[in-house]
């Protein structure tokens, strides 16, 4: 049962990163268009070189 | 739109010492300075990656465009843009690239733009989630098994990750059940609390005593999952909201002010009776007055649905909400404000929207009959196992606590918001824009639908009926004179000329007398185009403008109002779902039997006045039918307000669409139909909900009263149920 002093703050490391890499997304407002942003990712419009 | 001033303009507005007293007017003179531009377009039509493609590039094209990003979710445009660039010089660009455009104020806008509340809750939800996951793995290892110490540190690790989460991402629920506390009731939110702080208290107390038992998974897991539901209502009272805002934001009240011959912008409100106020053509008229100067034409269609523009000169009485055709027309105010007429439409208003707000939703009735019922189950079994077990306490209060805990409305949290967040999703992709949380299930209930005929079932522009019977030469003709005219008739005859490949005749000295018609010469020779006794005809029964020839005779061009889009389906539609049609119309018997002959409709009426319209919707209310008007002029305005559920298009006076629950966005109207139909399904899905959540609450409770349950039963039961219920949402057509 040693091993459980690794694992379990490793899980607790892992939701810890989870969770402020959601932080991150939601400061970067990356939930106000889903639909759009769904789409976007299709289109071939900026493939070659990123939009100026 | 930045409201910044740059210090140039603030030093000449300063120099007017007027502007300074009026901090109203400092503000409109700013808000017409800015650094740059950020304007805000609504595209109903947007709906796809190629849309995307087309708007941003077809406007990013244009001169003066700095950025320009399509929002599809909200089906909105942001442009970012020199300051000399309008949304209104947008418009025809974006109609060109096929989308259909409305302006929109950001300025109203960025209140739900940057929807705190919505971040807020959202942001508990990830925090609930990502604790919830990480208890979950704890808790699986307890429920396979785990013993002694390991429980225990298990136990231990639970609680200090829930804790935590619980007194956050719980915090919605506390404080609406403090509020609640403090004014007396007994909401949803009290058991809520109740069994959150009672499943974390118990948990830690068996925790300290090395208990089997810890609720800490199904604190936080119910935490989570009605946090979803309140997420998904906010959601819905957000968008609602915000359509609201969108569209007080189409219309910006302003008037042109005379004041001693100088022209001045200002807002509506600030008018006094007696003031000189400039109508353009175009225009629509802001206030009740008199005309003092110029002459005229006004399109009185969105006031009393008449069809054809009546004359103005001096003298003539203008309200409120007139369009103004062909000439500039100086107005004096009569009435400003609370006493004109608008105004007083309003109020009417009002009245009648109180009257529905007093409408009960299922999920109010399914709320009040919860609680007290949760509260008195959980009671009785602490009662009755301290008397079974003669005392035991902690025994009484995990039994308890459970029966808390399963009762519990997760899947009654999501029954409702779950249904109505798909439904106004499909309704939005639909172009309809649901304004009121209440609306759908009124939708549903409806039995009659009442529709108003000018812009609502036509389109409010006529069409040239009868090209046809003229000679080649008269259309050449009359294509020259009415392309040099901004009246209704005349731009539509001349745009079915272009249509049919007229080549407009060669004509000197074009000039459009306001209020009567355009004249010119042909050969030296004086013809005219307008009024019939302008040029010297008879004049006809229809709508009809006239040709005056070089020769002194006469040709008359009738008109007929364009249906709209959709017109014939919708009707049909609605007939075939098995309701009542009605058309009540301010316009003349003929031309509204025509249409009701044309699209199937046998019950209707012409002539109706505004009290007339709402009258009758409250007489078919007496007899006990729920109706649902559709309408768009400020005639219809009372009438909507009074009906059951309202829906108007965008292109409505924006009193109708204040008074109204749902708005068409496209000029469509076939999706009315769509939305009876789906309203009716979103509502048979929410008593399914109820159904789904009540069965596993008959499954659950006993066992939670008869103190078999334990965590895992809990966790599986709520989770399940939850599940089933959003899935039946999205089985919403």
């Amino acid at each position: 049962m040693e091993v459980l002093t690794i694992l379990i703050p490793v899980s607790l490391f892992l939701g810890a990163l989870g969770l402020a890499f959601f932080f991150w997304t939601m400061k970067n407002r990356q939930y106000e268009d889903p639909e759009g942003d769904a789409r976007r990712i299709l289109r071939s419009d900026w493939d070659d070189h990123p939009k100026p | 739109m930045s409201v910044a001033a740059d210090p140039e303009t603030h030093v000449s507005i300063s120099a007017c010492p007027a502007c300074v007293a009026a901090p109203s007017a400092e503000r409109i003179a700013q808000m017409a300075a800015p650094r740059e531009a950020r304007l805000m377009l609504s595209i109903p039509g947007a709906h796809c990656a190629a849309c995307i493609s087309t708007v941003e590039q077809g406007l990013e094209r244009l001169p003066g465009i700095r950025s320009a990003r399509v929002n599809l979710t909200l089906r909105r445009v942001l442009v970012e843009a020199e300051p000399e660039v309008t949304a209104a010089s947008l418009i025809p660009h974006l109609d060109r690239l096929g989308y259909e455009a409305h302006e929109l104020d950001p300025g109203v806008l960025s209140v739900t733009e940057t929807d705190r509340q919505g971040r807020e809750l959202l942001m508990r939800i990830g925090v609930a989630g990502f604790s919830m996951m990480n208890i979950m793995l704890l808790s699986v290892a307890v429920w396979s098994g785990a013993t002694d110490a390991t429980r225990d540190l298990f136990h231990w690790i639970s609680g200090m990750i829930a804790l935590p989460t619980v007194a956050f991402a719980g915090q919605p629920f506390f404080k609406s059940a403090w509020r609640g506390l403090k004014a007396g009731r007994l909401g949803m939110d009290f058991p809520i609390s109740l069994a959150l702080v009672l499943a974390s208290g118990i948990s830690i107390y068996e925790t300290w005593h090395s208990g089997r038992h810890a609720y800490f998974d199904s604190a936080v897991m119910l935490t989570f999952f009605l946090l979803v539901g309140r997420y998904l209502d906010h959601r819905t009272r957000a968008v609602a909201r915000s359509a609201a805002q969108e569209l007080a934001a189409l219309e910006v009240p302003r008037a042109i002010r005379l004041l001693d011959g100088a022209e001045e912008t200002v807002m509506v409100a600030d008018l006094r009776p007696g003031d000189l106020v400039l109508v353009r053509p175009g225009g629509r008229v802001p206030v009740d007055g008199v005309v003092t100067e110029g002459t005229s034409e006004l399109d009185r269609s969105l006031l009393t649905g008449e069809v054809l523009p009546v004359f103005a000169g001096p003298d003539r009485v203008v309200s409120a909400g007139e369009v103004n055709l062909t000439g500039p027309l100086v107005v004096r105010v009569t009435a400003a404000g609370r006493d004109s007429s608008l105004s007083r439409m309003a109020e009417l208003v009002a009245v009648a929207e109180s009257a529905r707000n007093r409408y009960t939703s299922i999920a109010d009735r399914a709320a009040r009959a919860y609680s007290p019922l949760v509260h008195l189950l959980s009671f009785s079994a602490f009662g009755y196992w301290m008397w079974a077990t003669g005392g035991d306490v902690r025994y009484a209060i995990n039994i308890s606590a459970a029966t808390l805990i399963i009762t519990c409305p997760c899947a009654l949290g999501l029954a409702v918001p779950a249904v109505v967040t798909a439904a106004s999703g499909r309704l939005f992709r639909k172009g309809l824009l649901i304004k009121s949380g209440s609306a759908l299930e009124r939708l549903a209930e409806v039995d009659t639908v009442v529709f108003d005929k000018t812009g609502t079932l036509t389109m409010g522009a006529p069409e040239p009926t009868n090209l046809g019977d003229h000679p080649r030469a008269v259309l050449d003709l009359a294509a020259a004179l009415a392309g040099a005219s901004g009246h209704p008739l005349a731009q539509s005859l001349a745009q079915a000329c272009r249509a049919a490949g007229v080549v407009p005749a060669p004509l000197t000295d074009l000039a459009e007398v306001p209020g009567y018609g355009v004249e010119g010469r042909l050969h030296g020779r004086r013809v005219r185009l307008g009024r019939a006794e302008w040029v010297g005809a008879a004049p006809l029964e229809v709508t009809a403008t006239y040709l005056g020839m070089a020769d002194g005779t006469t040709r008359a061009f009738t008109f007929a109002d364009a249906l709209r889009p959709g017109a014939a389906e919708v009707v049909a539609a609605v007939k075939a779902q098995g309701l009542a049609v009605k058309l009540i119309s301010g316009d003349a018997p003929g031309a509204v039997a025509d249409l009701a002959a044309r699209l199937g409709i046998a019950d209707w009426t012409a002539g109706a006045l505004p009290e007339g319209k709402a009258a009758e919707v409250a007489r078919l209310t007496a007899a006990g039918r729920r109706v649902l008007m559709v309408g768009d002029g400020l005639n219809d305005t009372a009438a909507l307000a009074a009906a059951h559920a309202s829906v108007s298009p965008a292109s409505a006076l924006d009193a109708a669409r204040v008074a109204s629950d749902i708005v068409l966005l496209g000029r469509d109207i076939a999706p009315v139909a769509d939305a009876l139909r789906i309203a009716r399904q979103s509502t048979r899905r929410i008593r399914e909900n109820f159904g789904i959540s009540a069965a596993y609450n008959l499954v659950a409770v006993p066992i939670a009263l008869v103190g078999l349950a334990t965590p895992l039963w809990a966790a599986l039961a709520m989770s399940l149920s939850s599940i089933t219920v959003a899935l039946n949402a999205l089985r919403l057509k």
